[in-house]
């Protein structure tokens, strides 16, 4: 089944996702291959920063009937932090940021969203270094469908920012460079 | 004598080569050298973790360590080879238990340096970039596996501890020697054969 960008428009998220789908609610797996989780963060507020975690996996779901029901889980392997410098990647998995060692895994679950269209508002746990704060992320559709290979997928990308100090990272990188944005690309393959 | 084993200053003869009664210029300026060298690095690596991202040495401090750790390599090599290619002077003042010892402890010096110095180069350079030795030469990464520069981390730490209990007991021992027992095995070192 084809989707132009007319039709999707005016259909809902998470309708979208079930599009094609019979049966109520669909379970997807996230490709690892065609999802990224990238960061940034001011350089002493003169540039940004670009890095990502290369390991994460994860699913997410939904059911058609009750997409405020949709949710999705994604883990991030906090040691496969790549900011294209192996020494600054050291430090960035050490106690002083990550604390990799201790805390290998970053997890995301969401508990709510708000859907309006194409995008959404995604409410949901962010553990960090074994801390848990509650975070919005903003996320839109971005595709989906019959792939060439038998399968069926769907894309989104998420933007959130994180504060930090409120996971215990407090080592000093300047007045401008205490937060970090993060940007999900996901991309699922219906179960 | 060949003539490049040694250099006539005034009426003194200074020997480049080693002799039984002591080591030669080449032996004591490398040994000397390199342990001003170790024990600066051994300083600057425990002060150059403390800094703040703010301070002025936070990029340069480590630049320097990893610059003198390159040179010190490549000393270390050169130094394994002189040691080769020219015998030690005579131990035979020594009872043989104490012989082993010192052979143990010195080759037990090169064994760890090498581990040591391998350790701190990988941690630079397992994530692709190389080495700049003060901007002059560029050393590249032979070898890229993100995530083990901890391991290394940990090993050139651990080493570098380990290094210096030795360095402070082939201290004591030299002192030992020299103080104790009045023997030549410092001024061998110190000053040479004269």
């Amino acid at each position: 089944m084809k989707l132009n960008k007319k039709t999707i428009s005016t259909l809902s998220l998470l309708t979208l996702m079930a599009f094609g789908t019979p049966a109520l609610g669909a379970d997807f797996t996230i490709d690892e291959l065609h999802s990224s989780v990238n960061f940034r963060i001011q350089h002493l507020g003169m540039a940004w920063l670009q890095g990502r975690f290369d390991g994460l996996r994860g699913t997410f779901s939904f059911d058609e009937a009750d997409p405020a029901a949709a949710s999705i889980a994604v883990e991030i392997d906090t040691a496969s932090v790549n900011s294209n410098h192996g020494e600054r990647d050291n430090h960035l998995r050490s106690g002083d940021f990550l604390d990799a060692g201790n805390f290998p895994l970053a997890s995301f679950e969401s508990t709510s969203m708000e859907i309006e269209g194409e995008s959404a508002v995604v409410h949901g746990k962010l553990t960090l270094r074994g801390v848990t704060n509650d975070i919005i992320i903003n996320a839109d559709y971005v595709g989906s469908g019959d792939d060439p290979w038998g399968g069926y997928r769907a894309g989104f990308v998420g933007t959130t920012s994180v504060s930090l100090a409120d996971y215990g990272i407090t080592f000093n990188l300047g007045p401008a460079s205490t937060a970090v944005e993060m940007t999900l690309n996901i991309e699922g393959i219906r179960n | 004598m060949e003539f490049w084993s040694q250099v006539n200053i005034s009426r003194n003869t200074i020997k480049l080569k080693n002799t039984p009664n002591g080591y030669g210029l080449v032996a004591r300026a490398l040994h000397w050298g390199m342990a001003l060298a170790i024990l600066f690095m051994f300083g600057l690596g425990l002060w150059m973790r403390t800094l703040t991202y703010y301070s002025p040495w936070y990029n340069q401090a480590p630049a320097i360590h990893k610059s003198v750790g390159i040179i010190l390599l490549v000393l270390l090599v050169l130094r394994f080879a002189w040691r080769l290619l020219n015998p030690a002077p005579d131990a035979s003042y020594l009872k043989p238990v104490e012989q082993k010892l010192s052979h143990l402890m010195h080759m037990g010096f090169y064994a760890l340096l090498i581990v040591l110095m391998l350790a701190g180069y990988f941690i630079s350079t397992l994530g692709g970039r190389g080495i700049s030795v003060f901007s002059f030469v560029e050393i590249p990464s032979i070898y890229v596996q993100k995530g083990l520069e901890d391991i290394f981390g940990f090993a050139h730490r651990a080493l570098a501890y380990l290094l210096i209990a030795m360095v402070a007991l082939h201290a004591l021992v030299a002192l030992k020697h020299h103080f104790i027992n009045h023997a030549k095995t410092l001024l061998r070192m110190w000053h040479g054969d004269r």
